[in-house]
């Protein structure tokens, strides 16, 4: 009982000095730092993917209008032959007004009543985009003339806008495109059943559209343009970059020509992206004369750009072949190039290929070299079926995401973070097939 | 279409020499394959190979020269609009080559004969839909006319040359088969030759960077000062000319960012880094990796936009505008700190290879002499593993000076020399961009002035690449 009352020396080991205190202290601290630091990075991840998200997911659902809709032969086709030809003589306008008949009618027969609605509100309550809708639908099918149909056309983006959060009536107050009376008009439709906001898979298919329609504007120029160039890169640059590969790795001889092309291999893969932009418009297009914003020229420059990302994991998985199988192959008759075909590069293969893929993912969302070549361009017109399609004017999908954000309305915001929504499924898809081939395919020796 | 025909003849005719070079090889060597020096098949590849390469080498090069041929030899017949000036001329050729070629598709669909007027031309032209630049004069309809003809004689002697040379390439390597020919040494000797050629591709990019580059850039300084270029300190570029076009505001920029940036992710990349190879248990290392890595994966289109809508707002709503630091959502801020988020693989992922490549001996020793576990990692890992760690950092600089479209989204447009970091700034890239984006007229030096843009910038990267690379080389032979 005594011992405990004297005072202690502390010398135990269990009873840490100042010293170690402090010690002990410091590696907390540090372990706490990298801890953080792990954590702020993948906090930067999640904030970016939430606001991408939060962001973009509405772009997929749309607001549409059903009406019925009564086409009179007397104004869309006087000549009564029912001849597109023909009939392609009544503009937009025409059916315009048409609509705007078409949504009074249906206003009355709801029996909604709006204090101030003018009849100019209520031909903008719909997009710019409903009558060519309606006009196209007449066009492929004329007879449909003189009967009255039901039809689902678009409504205004801020009708739209309104739905997911973007306008509300105080906002509406100080926006010349949309009145608190079209709101209300919104909201009595809704309630009646017509007015529904679905899904909406015209956003993948449909064209660009102007700056004043954003509810129209889609993404299916950019996936076709992105497509065709993505053909082109695969078409060029695996065969390229696997000899070349299979060159460096296998044949080469120790020389200052070897060293030279690897040093200059290794320094392309750091090379700008934008450099390669440069090089596409001085030697693709002033030079070679192809033609601007066609996904020749843009899959050529990626081609270039992607090349050193392939050969270097290719070279890799050529090295991680064993010699042995080299050597088993030339020790049973085998000549090098056909010990190399027709051993080593098959084995290779999960290897390469992987590399192909997350390269042609990277590819993919390339943007920078893409504006100088001209593929900014709003194009409306789907690119021909190729190889007459790699010619003609198309647009990539990161370069209308940056496109969108150059425009002033609030809507294309929505519509560039659904944009990046799809990229981000196509990278998500590559990048899990390269890894499924991985985990299947590839050998440890 | 003459084309297609000639196409589909050098893909048959391969085939066929395949066929008939195996069989000679059999049927030389008494069917018994054995006496033969190869295997059949690569007799048949011989004749197949000597068939198809020569002729479609011949075509490419055929291709791609008779345009130009066809446009020297036309742009006689024109009368010079406006004598010396290559622009008008270059416009004026455009117009014939796409009459050219609306004549073409007028013919193939039967409206035209060839006798038309011009006016006719163009009448029929736009009743077929088919849109021209420019009305149709006499001149540049005989001129199309004379274009058209040309294109369809060396359409037609091209297609002739191509199927000669493809039969004497056949008639050769055919002849040439015996028992004894070897014909896997050829065949061999040929693949060799196209897996150089493939690797050569490199280079030739190299070359035509650097070309491509210094040919506009000479351009470039014969219109405008070199001194002015590179130490100018105004960036006012004027399409009616008389711009200043300096780089430093640009350059300054640049750095000022692409700082920023390293400022956000050395610690973070070093320190997860070092977490990561030092500290987290398997768990957490299997989930945070792959993820810290994804951030390397997303596109910078996807930062410029995170920059554009989330970043730059939130920095203008809580910081600039109540410290007073200015009102602009693009601010050099903005662009470093998304940057910086950007390149945290970069740094984290090299070092995480270097850390994990020093010894374990080293640490043994560290820790028996007493140590704690972060007193050997600042003292003995870290020194070892210094020299990649800032090779790795370097690689990450580069990256941030060659980075796009982050700042054209989210640094802004304003050429200034400032230090407020709440102020929107620009970058050589951004210019590069802008000078080269919309219509450009390829004589003035506002538009020439971004292959200087650009070559000084292919020039700083590399010139980090380079001793990047070669820290890195030096430090891995300590060890290996």
């Amino acid at each position: 009982m005594t011992d405990a009352a004297i005072p202690m020396k502390r010398t135990s080991l269990l009873q840490p000095d100042a010293r170690t205190k402090s010690r002990n202290a410091a590696e907390a601290r540090f372990r706490a730092y990298g801890f953080v630091a792990v954590l702020v990075a993948l906090l930067a991840l999640a904030a970016l993917l939430v606001s991408i998200l939060g962001n973009g997911m509405s772009a997929f659902r749309q607001t549409a209008l059903t009406i019925q809709v009564e086409l009179p032969e007397a104004t869309l086709d006087k000549s009564g032959i029912r001849d597109p030809e023909v009939m392609k003589k009544v503009t937009t306008i025409g059916y315009g007004k048409i609509l705007t008949k078409a949504v009074d009618a249906a206003i009355a027969d709801a029996g909604i009543k709006i204090e101030d609605l003018s009849g100019k509100e209520v031909a903008k309550f719909l997009s710019g985009e409903a009558a060519a809708q309606l006009r196209d639908r007449v066009l492929a099918n004329p007879d449909l003339i003189g009967r009255t149909v039901e039809i689902e056309v678009l409504v205004n983006g801020r009708i739209d806008g309104y739905y997911k959060g973007r306008v509300s009536a105080e906002s509406a107050l100080l926006d010349s495109n949309v009145s608190p009376a079209q709101l209300k008009l919104a909201d009595a439709l809704k309630e009646s059943g017509m007015l529904r906001t679905k899904f909406n898979m015209a956003f993948v298919t449909a064209p660009d559209a102007s700056d004043q329609r954003p509810e129209a504007a889609g993404l299916g120029v950019a996936v076709l343009g992105s497509l065709y160039m993505m053909i082109i890169v695969l078409v060029l640059s695996l065969p390229i970059g696997v000899a070349t590969a299979v060159y460096l790795e296998e044949f080469a001889p120790r020389n200052r020509m070897s060293d030279l092309i690897e040093v200059n291999i290794s320094n392309l893969a750091a090379v700008p992206s934008i450099v390669f932009g440069i090089l596409g418009l001085a030697a693709f297009i002033n030079f070679a004369g192809l033609p601007q914003s066609a996904p020749i020229v843009g899959g050529l420059v990626l081609t270039l750009m992607t090349l050193p990302r392939i050969i270097i994991p290719a070279r890799a998985a050529l090295k991680a072949v064993p010699p042995s199988i080299r050597d088993a192959a030339l020790g049973v008759g085998a000549s090098k190039m056909q010990s190399v075909f027709h051993h080593v590069l098959p084995l290779a293969a999960p290897g390469i290929l992987t590399g192909m893929i997350i390269g042609l993912a990277q590819a993919l969302g390339e943007t920078a070299p893409l504006l100088l070549i001209g593929m900014v361009a709003f194009v409306r017109d789907y690119p021909d079926l190729p190889l007459d399609g790699f010619f003609d004017p198309a647009t990539a999908l990161p370069v209308q995401i940056y496109n969108w954000t150059q425009r002033a309305d609030p809507a294309f915001v929505e519509r560039a973070s659904g944009a990046i929504i799809v990229l981000l499924v196509f990278l998500v898809v590559m990048n899990g097939l390269a890894i499924l081939l991985r985990r299947r395919f590839e050998r440890r020796w | 279409m003459p084309l297609s025909w000639t196409i589909l003849a050098l893909a048959i005719l391969p085939v066929i020499g395949f066929v008939l070079g195996r069989n000679r090889a059999i049927s030389s060597a008494g069917g018994d394959t054995r006496n033969l020096h190869s295997l059949p098949s690569y007799y048949g590849w011989s004749v197949a190979l000597f068939t198809a390469l020569p002729a479609i080498l011949v075509m490419c090069v055929w291709l791609i020269v008779q345009p130009s041929v066809i446009a020297n030899a036309v742009s006689g017949l024109l009368p010079e609009a406006t004598p010396g000036d290559a622009n008008a001329q270059t416009l004026v050729m455009t117009d014939v080559r796409r009459l050219a070629a609306a004549i073409e598709t007028g013919r193939s669909v039967g409206i035209l004969s060839g006798s038309e007027t011009a006016q006719e031309v163009q009448g029929k032209l736009s009743d077929l839909g088919v849109v021209l630049g420019a009305p149709v004069t006499p001149e540049i309809l005989g001129a199309a006319t004379a274009w058209g003809l040309m294109a369809e004689r060396g359409g037609g002697l091209m297609s002739a040359v191509v199927l000669a040379l493809a039969l004497v390439g056949f008639w050769f390597s055919y002849r040439r088969i015996t028992r004894d020919f070897r014909a896997r040494n050829s065949i061999e000797a040929a693949i060799r030759a196209g897996l150089i050629a493939c690797s050569v591709i490199a280079i030739a990019t190299t070359a035509g960077i650097v070309l491509s580059m210094l040919f506009e850039t000479g351009q470039f300084f014969r219109q405008y000062a070199w001194t002015e270029f590179f130490f100018g300190k105004n960036w006012q570029p004027n399409f009616r000319g008389n711009s200043d076009l300096g780089i430093l505001p640009l350059l300054w920029g640049t750095l000022y960012i692409s700082f920023i940036a390293l400022a956000v992710a050395v610690p973070i990349g070093l320190f997860a880094a070092i977490y990561m190879s030092e500290y987290a248990g398997p768990k957490l290392r299997s989930f945070a990796k792959p993820a810290i890595e994804m951030l390397a994966g997303i596109p910078t289109i996807v930062y410029g936009l995170f920059a554009l809508i989330t970043v730059g707002p939130m920095l203008r709503d809580y910081f600039a505008q109540p410290l007073g630091f200015g009102s602009s959502a693009s601010s050099v801020l903005t662009a470093g700190l998304v940057m910086g988020v950007m390149i945290i693989p970069f740094v984290s992922s090299l070092s995480d290879d270097i850390i994990n490549a020093v010894p374990q001996s080293l640490r043994d020793g560290s820790l028996g002499l007493g140590a704690t576990h972060s007193e050997t990692i600042r003292q003995v890992v870290l020194p070892a593993a210094l020299p990649g760690i800032v090779g790795a950092v370097l690689l990450a600089a580069s990256r941030a000076i060659g980075e796009t479209m982050i700042v054209v989204m989210g640094a802004g447009a304003a050429a200034k020399l400032s230090l407020n970091p709440f102020e929107a700034m620009t970058t050589i890239t951004v210019k590069i961009v802008s000078q080269l984006t919309g219509d450009t007229d390829f004589a003035a030096p506002e538009t020439l002035v971004a292959f200087a843009l650009g070559l000084t910038l292919f020039a700083i990267t590399l010139a980090l690449n380079v001793l990047a690379l070669y820290i890195v080389r030096k430090y891995r032979e300590q060890y290996e």
